[in-house]
Protein backbone atom coordinates (compact mmCIF):
# COMPACT_ATOMS: atom_id res chain seq x y z
CA UNK A 1 0.00 0.00 0.00
CA UNK A 2 1.23 3.54 -0.63
CA UNK A 3 0.35 6.74 1.15
CA UNK A 4 -2.18 7.94 -1.43
CA UNK A 5 -4.48 5.00 -0.78
CA UNK A 6 -7.10 4.94 1.93
CA UNK A 7 -7.78 1.30 2.69
CA UNK A 8 -9.28 0.00 5.93
CA UNK A 9 -6.62 -2.38 7.38
CA UNK A 10 -9.32 -4.89 8.33
CA UNK A 11 -10.13 -5.59 4.69
CA UNK A 12 -6.71 -4.92 3.22
CA UNK A 13 -5.76 -8.58 2.87
CA UNK A 14 -8.90 -9.39 0.86
CA UNK A 15 -8.08 -6.71 -1.71
CA UNK A 16 -4.42 -7.62 -1.75
CA UNK A 17 -5.39 -11.07 -3.06
CA UNK A 18 -7.27 -9.67 -6.07
CA UNK A 19 -4.92 -9.65 -9.05
CA UNK A 20 -4.83 -7.63 -12.26
CA UNK A 21 -6.44 -9.80 -14.97
CA UNK A 22 -3.92 -8.65 -17.59
CA UNK A 23 -0.89 -9.12 -15.33
CA UNK A 24 -1.82 -11.88 -12.87
CA UNK A 25 1.31 -11.49 -10.73
CA UNK A 26 0.23 -8.01 -9.65
CA UNK A 27 -2.24 -7.20 -6.92
CA UNK A 28 -4.65 -4.39 -7.76
CA UNK A 29 -3.59 -2.77 -4.49
CA UNK A 30 0.08 -2.69 -5.50
CA UNK A 31 -0.91 -1.41 -8.95
CA UNK A 32 -2.52 1.57 -7.22
CA UNK A 33 -5.84 0.80 -8.90
CA UNK A 34 -7.67 0.61 -5.55
CA UNK A 35 -7.99 4.16 -4.24
CA UNK A 36 -10.04 3.59 -1.14
CA UNK A 37 -11.91 0.86 0.68
CA UNK A 38 -14.22 1.47 3.59
CA UNK A 39 -15.95 -0.96 5.90
CA UNK A 40 -19.55 0.10 6.53
CA UNK A 41 -22.17 -1.38 8.82
CA UNK A 42 -23.86 -4.74 8.13
CA UNK A 43 -20.72 -6.14 6.46
CA UNK A 44 -21.04 -3.77 3.55
CA UNK A 45 -17.90 -2.47 1.88
CA UNK A 46 -17.40 0.48 -0.44
CA UNK A 47 -14.43 0.28 -2.80
CA UNK A 48 -13.23 2.97 -5.20
CA UNK A 49 -11.09 1.94 -8.16
CA UNK A 50 -9.48 4.01 -10.93
CA UNK A 51 -8.45 2.88 -14.42
CA UNK A 52 -4.82 2.88 -15.54
CA UNK A 53 -5.93 3.98 -19.03
CA UNK A 54 -9.43 5.33 -19.85
CA UNK A 55 -10.20 2.47 -22.18
CA UNK A 56 -8.73 -0.25 -20.00
CA UNK A 57 -10.96 -3.25 -20.75
CA UNK A 58 -9.91 -4.92 -17.48
CA UNK A 59 -11.90 -2.52 -15.30
CA UNK A 60 -15.18 -4.44 -15.50
CA UNK A 61 -13.40 -7.68 -14.66
CA UNK A 62 -11.58 -6.04 -11.74
CA UNK A 63 -14.88 -4.70 -10.40
CA UNK A 64 -16.44 -8.17 -10.59
CA UNK A 65 -13.38 -9.81 -9.03
CA UNK A 66 -13.48 -7.38 -6.10
CA UNK A 67 -17.17 -8.10 -5.50
CA UNK A 68 -16.55 -11.83 -5.64
CA UNK A 69 -13.55 -11.70 -3.29
CA UNK A 70 -15.64 -9.88 -0.68
CA UNK A 71 -18.64 -12.14 -1.22
CA UNK A 72 -16.46 -15.18 -0.49
CA UNK A 73 -15.57 -13.64 2.89
CA UNK A 74 -19.14 -12.75 3.76
CA UNK A 75 -19.09 -9.08 2.76
CA UNK A 76 -21.17 -7.22 0.24
CA UNK A 77 -19.08 -4.82 -1.83
CA UNK A 78 -20.13 -1.81 -3.83
CA UNK A 79 -17.52 -0.80 -6.42
CA UNK A 80 -17.28 2.71 -7.79
CA UNK A 81 -15.10 3.81 -10.71
CA UNK A 82 -13.46 7.20 -10.20
CA UNK A 83 -11.32 9.24 -12.61
CA UNK A 84 -9.64 11.78 -10.44
CA UNK A 85 -7.01 12.08 -9.34
CA UNK A 86 -5.78 10.38 -12.49
CA UNK A 87 -3.75 7.20 -12.11
CA UNK A 88 0.01 7.47 -12.41
CA UNK A 89 2.77 4.88 -12.58
CA UNK A 90 4.15 6.55 -9.44
CA UNK A 91 1.45 4.77 -7.49
CA UNK A 92 2.88 1.36 -8.30
CA UNK A 93 4.75 0.02 -5.31
CA UNK A 94 8.37 -1.15 -5.56
CA UNK A 95 7.06 -4.61 -4.86
CA UNK A 96 4.82 -4.32 -7.92
CA UNK A 97 7.70 -3.10 -10.09
CA UNK A 98 9.83 -6.02 -9.00
CA UNK A 99 6.98 -8.45 -9.69
CA UNK A 100 6.57 -6.96 -13.17
CA UNK A 101 10.23 -7.45 -13.93
CA UNK A 102 10.17 -11.06 -12.77
CA UNK A 103 7.09 -11.61 -14.92
CA UNK A 104 9.03 -10.42 -18.01
CA UNK A 105 7.73 -6.86 -18.30
CA UNK A 106 10.20 -4.00 -17.90
CA UNK A 107 8.82 -1.71 -15.14
CA UNK A 108 8.12 2.01 -15.79
CA UNK A 109 10.96 4.52 -15.40
CA UNK A 110 10.66 8.16 -14.39
CA UNK A 111 9.21 10.62 -16.92
CA UNK A 112 12.49 11.99 -18.29
CA UNK A 113 14.07 8.60 -18.86
CA UNK A 114 10.81 7.32 -20.31
CA UNK A 115 10.80 10.04 -22.94
CA UNK A 116 14.42 9.47 -23.85
CA UNK A 117 13.77 5.76 -24.20
CA UNK A 118 10.56 6.02 -26.20
CA UNK A 119 12.09 8.55 -28.57
CA UNK A 120 15.04 6.22 -29.02
CA UNK A 121 17.52 8.85 -27.81
CA UNK A 122 19.03 6.67 -25.11
CA UNK A 123 19.28 3.02 -24.35
CA UNK A 124 18.16 2.74 -20.78
CA UNK A 125 15.33 0.23 -20.69
CA UNK A 126 16.69 -2.99 -19.23
CA UNK A 127 15.79 -6.30 -20.82
CA UNK A 128 13.85 -8.21 -18.14
CA UNK A 129 15.32 -11.47 -19.46
CA UNK A 130 19.07 -10.78 -19.54
CA UNK A 131 19.46 -7.35 -17.96
CA UNK A 132 21.15 -5.77 -20.99
CA UNK A 133 20.36 -2.15 -21.82
CA UNK A 134 21.21 -2.74 -25.47
CA UNK A 135 17.51 -2.64 -26.31
CA UNK A 136 15.50 -1.10 -29.12
CA UNK A 137 12.00 0.35 -29.28
CA UNK A 138 9.82 -1.58 -31.74
CA UNK A 139 6.50 0.19 -31.15
CA UNK A 140 5.11 2.69 -28.66
CA UNK A 141 1.98 0.58 -28.32
CA UNK A 142 1.94 -3.12 -27.50
CA UNK A 143 -0.38 -5.90 -26.31
CA UNK A 144 -2.24 -3.47 -24.05
CA UNK A 145 -2.50 0.33 -24.06
CA UNK A 146 -0.24 0.61 -21.02
CA UNK A 147 2.76 -1.07 -22.64
CA UNK A 148 5.35 -0.40 -25.37
CA UNK A 149 7.13 -3.07 -27.38
CA UNK A 150 10.91 -3.46 -27.13
CA UNK A 151 13.50 -5.88 -28.43
CA UNK A 152 16.74 -6.87 -26.75
CA UNK A 153 19.68 -6.67 -29.16
CA UNK A 154 21.77 -9.01 -27.00
CA UNK A 155 19.52 -11.94 -26.13
CA UNK A 156 17.27 -11.17 -29.15
CA UNK A 157 14.10 -11.59 -27.10
CA UNK A 158 11.16 -9.21 -27.57
CA UNK A 159 9.62 -7.81 -24.38
CA UNK A 160 6.99 -5.38 -23.09
CA UNK A 161 7.83 -2.16 -21.29
CA UNK A 162 5.24 -0.67 -18.95
CA UNK A 163 4.97 2.94 -20.15
CA UNK A 164 5.37 5.74 -17.70
CA UNK A 165 2.20 7.74 -17.01
CA UNK A 166 2.67 10.83 -14.88
CA UNK B 1 -25.12 28.64 -19.15
CA UNK B 2 -28.05 26.23 -19.42
CA UNK B 3 -27.93 22.48 -19.03
CA UNK B 4 -28.58 22.15 -22.77
CA UNK B 5 -25.58 24.39 -23.58
CA UNK B 6 -23.34 22.10 -21.58
CA UNK B 7 -24.81 18.96 -23.16
CA UNK B 8 -24.18 20.29 -26.67
CA UNK B 9 -20.67 21.40 -25.71
CA UNK B 10 -19.91 17.91 -24.41
CA UNK B 11 -21.15 16.30 -27.63
CA UNK B 12 -18.83 18.62 -29.52
CA UNK B 13 -15.87 17.14 -27.67
CA UNK B 14 -16.94 13.53 -27.08
CA UNK B 15 -18.18 12.81 -30.60
CA UNK B 16 -14.71 13.53 -32.02
CA UNK B 17 -13.26 10.72 -29.93
CA UNK B 18 -16.19 8.44 -30.73
CA UNK B 19 -16.06 8.82 -34.50
CA UNK B 20 -12.27 8.82 -34.76
CA UNK B 21 -12.21 5.79 -32.45
CA UNK B 22 -14.65 4.05 -34.78
CA UNK B 23 -12.55 4.95 -37.85
CA UNK B 24 -9.42 3.55 -36.22
CA UNK B 25 -11.34 0.50 -35.07
CA UNK B 26 -12.02 -0.32 -38.73
CA UNK B 27 -8.30 -0.95 -39.03
CA UNK B 28 -8.27 -3.77 -36.51
CA UNK B 29 -6.57 -6.62 -38.36
CA UNK B 30 -6.02 -4.40 -41.43
CA UNK B 31 -3.11 -2.18 -40.36
CA UNK B 32 -0.13 -2.06 -42.72
CA UNK B 33 2.12 -3.86 -40.22
CA UNK B 34 1.40 -5.69 -36.99
CA UNK B 35 2.94 -2.91 -34.87
CA UNK B 36 1.01 -0.08 -36.52
CA UNK B 37 -2.18 -2.15 -36.45
CA UNK B 38 -1.80 -2.62 -32.69
CA UNK B 39 -0.84 1.01 -32.14
CA UNK B 40 -3.82 2.41 -34.07
CA UNK B 41 -6.31 0.14 -32.34
CA UNK B 42 -4.75 0.99 -28.96
CA UNK B 43 -5.31 4.65 -29.75
CA UNK B 44 -8.88 3.76 -30.70
CA UNK B 45 -9.32 2.05 -27.33
CA UNK B 46 -8.04 5.11 -25.47
CA UNK B 47 -10.50 7.30 -27.38
CA UNK B 48 -13.42 4.98 -26.62
CA UNK B 49 -12.46 4.98 -22.96
CA UNK B 50 -12.53 8.78 -22.96
CA UNK B 51 -15.88 8.77 -24.74
CA UNK B 52 -17.36 6.55 -22.03
CA UNK B 53 -16.32 9.05 -19.37
CA UNK B 54 -17.96 11.93 -21.27
CA UNK B 55 -21.10 9.93 -22.06
CA UNK B 56 -21.53 8.72 -18.48
CA UNK B 57 -21.44 12.35 -17.42
CA UNK B 58 -23.80 13.32 -20.27
CA UNK B 59 -26.22 10.57 -19.24
CA UNK B 60 -26.27 12.08 -15.73
CA UNK B 61 -27.01 15.52 -17.19
CA UNK B 62 -29.80 14.41 -19.50
CA UNK B 63 -33.31 14.47 -18.10
CA UNK B 64 -34.63 11.60 -20.19
CA UNK B 65 -33.06 8.71 -18.34
CA UNK B 66 -30.63 7.99 -21.18
CA UNK B 67 -27.70 5.60 -20.93
CA UNK B 68 -24.22 5.90 -22.43
CA UNK B 69 -25.26 3.31 -25.04
CA UNK B 70 -28.24 5.39 -26.17
CA UNK B 71 -25.95 8.36 -26.62
CA UNK B 72 -23.34 6.43 -28.58
CA UNK B 73 -25.60 4.36 -30.78
CA UNK B 74 -29.10 5.73 -31.05
CA UNK B 75 -28.70 9.31 -32.20
CA UNK B 76 -29.38 10.43 -35.75
CA UNK B 77 -26.70 11.81 -38.04
CA UNK B 78 -27.56 15.47 -37.42
CA UNK B 79 -27.27 14.93 -33.67
CA UNK B 80 -23.58 13.97 -33.85
CA UNK B 81 -21.41 17.04 -33.36
CA UNK B 82 -17.98 15.75 -34.38
CA UNK B 83 -15.60 17.63 -36.65
CA UNK B 84 -15.50 16.78 -40.36
CA UNK B 85 -11.81 15.91 -40.03
CA UNK B 86 -12.35 12.84 -37.85
CA UNK B 87 -14.97 11.25 -40.11
CA UNK B 88 -12.72 11.28 -43.20
CA UNK B 89 -12.08 7.77 -44.51
CA UNK B 90 -9.02 5.55 -44.10
CA UNK B 91 -7.93 6.22 -47.70
CA UNK B 92 -4.39 4.96 -47.07
CA UNK B 93 -1.84 4.92 -44.25
CA UNK B 94 -0.71 8.48 -45.09
CA UNK B 95 -4.27 9.78 -44.65
CA UNK B 96 -4.65 7.88 -41.40
CA UNK B 97 -1.47 9.41 -39.99
CA UNK B 98 -2.15 12.97 -41.17
CA UNK B 99 -5.76 12.89 -39.92
CA UNK B 100 -4.47 11.58 -36.60
CA UNK B 101 -1.71 14.16 -36.33
CA UNK B 102 -3.97 17.10 -37.22
CA UNK B 103 -6.41 15.93 -34.55
CA UNK B 104 -3.89 14.88 -31.87
CA UNK B 105 -2.17 18.28 -31.76
CA UNK B 106 -5.54 19.99 -31.35
CA UNK B 107 -6.78 17.40 -28.86
CA UNK B 108 -3.72 17.84 -26.66
CA UNK B 109 -4.04 21.64 -26.63
CA UNK B 110 -7.75 21.41 -25.83
CA UNK B 111 -7.24 19.00 -22.93
CA UNK B 112 -4.37 21.08 -21.59
CA UNK B 113 -6.78 23.99 -21.13
CA UNK B 114 -9.74 21.82 -20.10
CA UNK B 115 -7.77 20.77 -17.02
CA UNK B 116 -8.45 24.28 -15.68
CA UNK B 117 -12.21 24.07 -16.28
CA UNK B 118 -14.46 25.10 -13.41
CA UNK B 119 -16.37 21.90 -14.08
CA UNK B 120 -14.83 19.19 -11.90
CA UNK B 121 -16.09 16.37 -14.13
CA UNK B 122 -14.44 17.87 -17.21
CA UNK B 123 -11.32 18.60 -15.21
CA UNK B 124 -11.09 14.95 -14.15
CA UNK B 125 -11.60 13.59 -17.66
CA UNK B 126 -9.06 16.04 -19.12
CA UNK B 127 -6.40 15.20 -16.55
CA UNK B 128 -6.85 11.52 -17.27
CA UNK B 129 -7.04 11.75 -21.07
CA UNK B 130 -4.15 14.13 -21.65
CA UNK B 131 -1.65 11.52 -20.49
CA UNK B 132 -2.91 9.16 -23.17
CA UNK B 133 -3.11 11.78 -25.89
CA UNK B 134 0.54 12.70 -25.27
CA UNK B 135 1.40 9.22 -26.59
CA UNK B 136 -0.97 9.53 -29.56
CA UNK B 137 0.65 12.78 -30.60
CA UNK B 138 4.11 11.30 -30.31
CA UNK B 139 3.09 8.34 -32.48
CA UNK B 140 1.43 10.34 -35.27
CA UNK B 141 4.08 13.08 -35.19
CA UNK B 142 6.90 10.53 -35.57
CA UNK B 143 5.16 8.81 -38.47
CA UNK B 144 4.56 12.12 -40.21
CA UNK B 145 8.31 12.74 -40.15
CA UNK B 146 9.09 9.23 -41.33
CA UNK B 147 6.66 9.33 -44.24
CA UNK B 148 7.48 12.89 -45.28
CA UNK B 149 11.21 12.42 -45.10
CA UNK B 150 10.98 8.82 -46.32
CA UNK B 151 10.81 7.42 -49.85
CA UNK B 152 9.63 9.29 -52.91
CA UNK B 153 6.36 7.38 -52.82
CA UNK B 154 5.67 7.91 -49.11
CA UNK B 155 6.40 11.59 -49.51
CA UNK B 156 4.07 11.97 -52.45
CA UNK B 157 1.26 10.14 -50.60
CA UNK B 158 1.63 12.02 -47.36
CA UNK B 159 1.79 15.35 -49.22
CA UNK B 160 -1.48 14.45 -50.95
CA UNK B 161 -3.07 13.64 -47.58
CA UNK B 162 -1.85 16.93 -46.07
CA UNK B 163 -3.25 18.93 -48.98
CA UNK B 164 -6.61 17.10 -48.92
CA UNK B 165 -7.14 17.15 -45.16
CA UNK B 166 -5.91 20.72 -44.65
CA UNK B 167 -9.37 22.09 -45.58
CA UNK B 168 -10.82 20.51 -42.44
CA UNK B 169 -8.39 22.12 -39.98
CA UNK B 170 -10.06 25.51 -39.63
CA UNK B 171 -13.21 23.92 -38.22
CA UNK B 172 -11.27 22.80 -35.14
CA UNK B 173 -11.45 26.42 -33.96
CA UNK B 174 -15.09 27.01 -34.69
CA UNK B 175 -17.20 28.05 -31.70
CA UNK B 176 -20.97 27.46 -31.62
CA UNK B 177 -23.50 29.46 -29.61
CA UNK B 178 -23.65 26.65 -27.05
CA UNK B 179 -19.85 26.64 -26.81
CA UNK B 180 -19.89 30.39 -26.28
CA UNK B 181 -22.16 30.09 -23.25
CA UNK B 182 -20.10 27.28 -21.75
CA UNK B 183 -16.84 29.19 -22.32
CA UNK B 184 -18.34 32.27 -20.68
CA UNK B 185 -19.27 30.23 -17.61
CA UNK B 186 -15.66 29.08 -17.29
CA UNK B 187 -16.49 25.45 -17.97
CA UNK B 188 -15.34 25.28 -21.59
CA UNK B 189 -12.21 26.14 -23.55
CA UNK B 190 -12.15 28.98 -26.04
CA UNK B 191 -10.54 27.09 -28.91
CA UNK B 192 -10.16 30.28 -30.96
CA UNK B 193 -7.28 31.20 -28.71
CA UNK B 194 -5.45 27.98 -29.61
CA UNK B 195 -5.44 28.61 -33.36
CA UNK B 196 -2.14 30.47 -33.78
CA UNK B 197 -0.20 28.02 -31.64
CA UNK B 198 -1.79 25.11 -33.46
CA UNK B 199 -0.81 26.30 -36.93
CA UNK B 200 2.67 27.25 -35.74
CA UNK B 201 3.15 23.78 -34.34
CA UNK B 202 1.90 21.78 -37.33
CA UNK B 203 3.66 24.07 -39.82
CA UNK B 204 6.91 23.44 -38.02
CA UNK B 205 6.39 19.68 -38.04
CA UNK B 206 5.44 19.66 -41.74
CA UNK B 207 8.59 21.60 -42.58
CA UNK B 208 10.68 19.18 -40.58
CA UNK B 209 9.06 16.38 -42.53
CA UNK B 210 10.18 18.23 -45.72
CA UNK B 211 6.55 18.70 -46.71
CA UNK B 212 4.87 21.72 -48.24
CA UNK B 213 2.43 23.66 -46.11
CA UNK B 214 -0.80 24.22 -48.08
CA UNK B 215 -1.66 27.84 -48.76
CA UNK B 216 -5.33 27.34 -49.47
CA UNK B 217 -7.67 29.73 -47.73
CA UNK B 218 -10.74 27.66 -48.50
CA UNK B 219 -11.96 25.62 -45.55
CA UNK B 220 -14.88 23.25 -45.01
CA UNK B 221 -17.00 23.22 -41.91
CA UNK B 222 -20.34 21.90 -40.72
CA UNK B 223 -19.70 18.90 -38.50
CA UNK B 224 -20.11 20.91 -35.31
CA UNK B 225 -23.59 21.91 -36.51
CA UNK B 226 -24.41 18.32 -37.35
CA UNK B 227 -24.00 18.82 -41.09
CA UNK B 228 -21.65 16.05 -42.09
CA UNK B 229 -19.79 14.81 -45.14
CA UNK B 230 -21.07 11.91 -47.25
CA UNK B 231 -18.92 9.48 -45.22
CA UNK B 232 -20.78 9.93 -41.97
CA UNK B 233 -23.87 7.88 -42.83
CA UNK B 234 -21.73 4.85 -43.60
CA UNK B 235 -19.86 5.09 -40.29
CA UNK B 236 -23.12 5.28 -38.38
CA UNK B 237 -24.66 2.39 -40.33
CA UNK B 238 -21.69 0.27 -39.37
CA UNK B 239 -21.56 1.48 -35.79
CA UNK B 240 -25.27 1.39 -35.00
CA UNK B 241 -26.12 -1.87 -36.74
CA UNK B 242 -25.75 -4.13 -33.69
CA UNK B 243 -27.65 -1.85 -31.34
CA UNK B 244 -30.53 -1.43 -33.78
CA UNK B 245 -30.67 -5.13 -34.68
CA UNK B 246 -30.43 -6.26 -31.05
CA UNK B 247 -31.85 -3.39 -28.98
CA UNK B 248 -30.49 -2.76 -25.47
CA UNK B 249 -27.15 -4.50 -25.98
CA UNK B 250 -24.43 -3.19 -23.66
CA UNK B 251 -21.00 -2.27 -25.01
Amino acid sequence: MNTTQDIDPKIYSILKDVSDPEIPVLSIVDMGVVRSAKLLENNRVKVEITPTYSGCPAMDVIGDDVKKAFQDKGYQAEVKLILSPAWTTDWMTDEAKQALKEYGIAPPMDATSDKEALLGNKKIIECPQCGSTNTKLVSQFASTACKAMFKCEDCKEPFDYFKCLI
Amino acid sequence: MTNENLIQYLYGIADNSLILGQRLGELCGHGPTLETDIALTNISLDLFGQVRSYFQYLAELSKDDLTEDDLAFLRKEREYKNLLLVEQPNTDFAYIIVRQYFFDVFHYMLLEKLQDSKNVNLQGIAKKSIKEVAYHQRFSGDWLLRLGDGTEESKQKVQQAVSDLWVFTDELFHVTKDDEAVIKAGHGVDVRLLKDDYYAKITNQLKQATLEVPETKYFQKGGKQGIHSEHMGYILADMQFMQRAYPDMKW
